[in-house]
């Protein structure tokens, strides 16, 4: 062999040479597929409309992504999956028989005002799921606290009546519809609003298989927790976020339950209720949103967990997952700013002089 | 607190597990590497200044005999590798890019390739100061890679109060089994090394720290380790960077050494297992240092192997030697994590170089991909050993902020381990950018 028989075409690269294989898009398309479950939970239980619901936020995201894409001539970045995600969440967060258009604007407003007008994936400051939730929770607060009963006998066959209504009209009243179609005497109101004003309970089982009133994805805690252990499991969802918010929840809650079992909650209910399971699991441990540190994930969580029970117990809303988790994301610079992990070799009160 | 601790193993704070490959050469016993017809020996093969050539072209001279002489005290002699004549001392192409000065060697390939020229040393009489004199004469760096000269770190700082000796033998870098290679093949010069030079640093203790991916390693250097001797041996977390300096340190020791400072501000002074055991083959028999143990590996490669190369041998004879595929794309010097890709296959092999890796192009990990926006994942600031913040780093300097990053965000305690580019799942070169903001601070602080 001689010397010149080796004339191989070598590349330049600078270290490191290796990669672990994984990418944004297979994390954000396995987060898809962990809400699929709990999608399909929600069709089951609430039928079409819960269905039509999905399909109408999850357009409305992606539709709403490529526009601005278009608009400020980047390359369309539907194939990273991050606005599929918004779509379904957004859909999850909504009552079931919310009127379709509706849906549209939400998914407008939030992946545009939330998350492209900021620069896209990466650099929005809150959840757009939630920015969207807020802007209809304001726009229309009368469809919004709008609840149907679930496992409605044709809830396969017919929509939901406020499912149809037109842009711009009134939604029809479904209260009589509601009374028609439920399985047991239907108050129109969430276990978290029955709680709060009538002081009446609801069965811990019923919480935890989702046979109650609410939004389309809050239903069922259970199917919910399991979803988000696959996604802890393969590492593609920080635990420690959903821990803290719900130990803080828990922790927050029990002094007042023992102060008067009557009048507050208890911390399982607190738990298991309303949409902090689902904002827990799957909203506040959006990635984009909260923070980076260590210790600053704990923090972050906590705040989340504190305030959904300050505004669920003192708050004119029966509900506060929503704007916990979005004061929580405005919080999060700061709070990562303020937890910098200590650097190897340096010590704190030196790294402050500097 | 890592699970690792939980369990009480030796081991640091973060890190990553990337796949070893070391099943590839780790078997393999240590073969001699033929000589090459010509061997092109750089003057600069240290860190500090370069060696100053003792030779005129056309001088004969024999295997083992000095051809350049230390310039200065942070400085070594080189020894030539092979007998033959020298040809010339020329500017070539070196691995870092520019070119450098380095003595081209004729070899005569009818040589006996002796080596005739040793001065074995009176090792019972000699002050600590003789000792640092003849280690600066085998012209031994460390072999780990850094190739910083050894006899600088016997005369640590006056301050320092020196108690341990740490040998290095994670060999954390994927691919690289060498130093696994020396630990089982040369256990009784890694021993002699580290008592000479447990006496040269006047301390009492001794520590070889060794992946627990080797146990064998461990096992055949207990079985060896002189009673009494204050040697021992103990098995730490297979983890990259495991290898790192600072991170061994904290592993067995739990000192961190402070930012900006050296090992013997905490007491300590870590050589590689290698550079321990050149120096017990070395030191007594008063030999320069003329060979090397490089791991030759990788799938580009047909016949990879632990083998021990003249210093000054061409990339390309290596990797002829070692069967070298059509598919071969990248040659990197080094380990995957930390070494450098060569663009000629003409520079030589030096002191630091501790490995040659070679990958074929449908090597998944080489395929060009896409760069997605910081999502936040935090995967880096969890991956990194020395406890940095990546992520806001990476931002800043992707924003030409590079003062900032530097004054803010500790730039300089980052020693390019790679494990923020290696785990960052929006494939953001990291660690890149980290060596373009340090070059661009040190060019606005000159």
């Amino acid at each position: 062999m001689s010397m010149q028989d080796t004339d191989l075409r070598v590349e330049l690269r600078t270290s490191p040479h290796l990669k672990q294989p994984l990418s944004v898009d297979q994390i954000m398309r396995n987060v898809v597929y962990a809400l699929l479950p709990v999608s399909g939970y929600a069709v089951y239980v609430f039928g079409i409309s819960a269905l039509a619901l999905l399909v109408v936020t999850t357009l409305a995201c992606l539709l709403t992504e490529s526009l601005f894409c278009w608009l400020s001539d980047r390359p369309n970045s539907l194939a990273d999956g991050s606005v599929a995600i918004t779509g379904i969440l957004l859909g999850l967060t909504l009552p079931p028989g919310f009127p379709l258009w509706m849906a549209a604007v939400a998914g407008f407003v939030g992946v545009g005002l939330g998350k492209a007008l900021f620069g896209g994936l990466g650099f929005n400051v809150m959840n757009p799921a939630l920015v969207g939730r807020a802007f209809v929770q304001a726009a229309f607060p009368v469809a919004i606290t709008t609840w149907t009963p679930p496992f409605a006998p044709n809830r396969f066959l017919e929509f939901i009546p406020s499912t149809l209504s037109l842009p711009f009209l009134q939604p029809p009243d479904t209260s009589q519809w509601s009374q028609q179609v439920a399985v047991d005497a239907f108050s129109g109101a969430t276990p978290l609003a029955l709680q709060k004003f009538q002081h009446v309970g609801t069965d811990t089982m019923d919480l935890f298989t989702g046979a109650i009133a609410g939004s389309a994805g809050e239903t069922s805690a259970l199917l919910i927790l399991i979803c988000g252990a696959y996604l802890a499991l393969r590492r593609m969802m920080d635990w420690r976020i959903p821990s803290a918010v719900l130990a803080a929840a828990a922790l927050t809650s029990l002094p007042f339950w023992l102060m008067d079992p009557s009048r507050y909650p208890d911390p399982l209910f607190v738990l298991l209720s309303g949409g902090l399971m689902l904002g827990a699991v799957f909203m506040a441990s959006d990635m984009v949103a909260s923070p980076v540190t260590p210790l600053g994930v704990w923090i972050y969580g906590a705040v989340i967990g504190v305030l959904t029970v300050i505004i669920r117990l003192f708050g004119g809303l029966t509900e506060g997952v929503m704007y916990a988790i979005l004061l929580g994301n405005a919080l999060s610079p700061l709070i990562a700013s303020v937890t910098q992990p200590r650097v190897y070799g340096v010590q704190r009160k030196k790294a402050k002089a500097e | 607190m890592t699970l690792g601790r939980l369990f009480r193993r030796k081991t640091f704070d973060h890190g990553v597990h990337p796949r070893d490959f070391k099943d590839l050469t780790s078997g393999l016993a240590i073969r001699r590497l033929p000589f090459a017809p010509r061997l092109t020996l750089l003057l600069s093969q240290h860190a500090g200044a370069p060696s100053r050539p003792l030779v005129r072209p056309g001088q004969e001279v024999v295997r083992g005999e000095p051809v350049a002489e230390a310039a200065g005290y942070v400085s070594v002699p080189l020894h030539a590798p092979a007998t033959g004549v020298v040809r010339g001392i020329e500017l070539v192409a070196t691995a870092q890019g520019p070119k450098a000065p380095a003595i081209l060697l004729d070899v005569y390939q009818g040589a006996s390739q002796e080596i005739l020229y040793e001065a074995p040393p009176d090792l019972q009489n000699l002050s600590r100061e003789d000792l640092q004199g003849l280690l600066q004469g085998t012209g031994i760096v460390g072999l780990g890679g850094a190739a910083f000269p050894t006899h600088v770190k016997l005369r640590p700082p006056e301050d320092a109060v020196l108690d341990t000796l740490i040998a290095n033998g994670c060999e954390c870098e994927p691919y690289l089994t060498c130093d696994h290679r020396i630990m089982l093949e040369r256990t009784d010069d890694l021993i002699a090394g580290t008592q000479l030079m447990m006496r040269a640093l006047d301390v009492h203790r001794a520590m070889i720290g060794v992946e627990d991916n080797k146990r064998d390693a461990v096992k055949a250097i207990r079985s060896k380790i002189p009673a009494n001797s204050g040697i021992s041996v103990h098995a730490v977390e297979t983890k990259y960077p495991q290898g790192a300096e600072k991170m061994l340190i904290e592993s067995l020791l739990r000192r961190q050494v402070p930012s900006g400072g050296l090992p013997s501000a905490v007491g300590v002074a870590v050589f590689n297992v290698g550079t321990l055991a050149a120096i017990g083959d070395l030191l007594p028999r008063g030999r320069g240092l003329v060979e090397r143990l490089v791991t030759v590996s990788g799938t580009g490669v047909s016949r990879p192997g632990n083998y021990l190369v003249p210093l000054g041998t061409p990339v390309r004879y290596l990797l002829e030697h070692a069967g070298a595929k059509p598919e071969a794309h990248e040659v990197i010097l080094g380990g995957p994590m930390m070494g450098m890709s060569v663009a000629s296959l003409d520079v030589p092999v030096t002191k630091g170089m501790s490995g040659m890796v070679v990958l074929e192009q449908r090597h998944s990990d080489l395929k060009p991909r896409q760069v997605f926006p910081c999502i936040h994942c935090a995967r880096c600031v969890e991956a990194c050993p020395m406890h940095l913040n990546p992520s806001l780093m990476g931002q800043l300097a992707a924003k030409r902020e590079y003062t900032t990053v530097a004054q803010e965000h500790h730039l300089f305690d980052c020693f390019e381990c790679g494990c923020c580019s290696y785990v960052c799942p929006s494939n953001i070169p990291l660690v890149q950018y980290f060596r373009i903001a340090k070059a661009i601070n040190r060019e606005q602080a000159a």
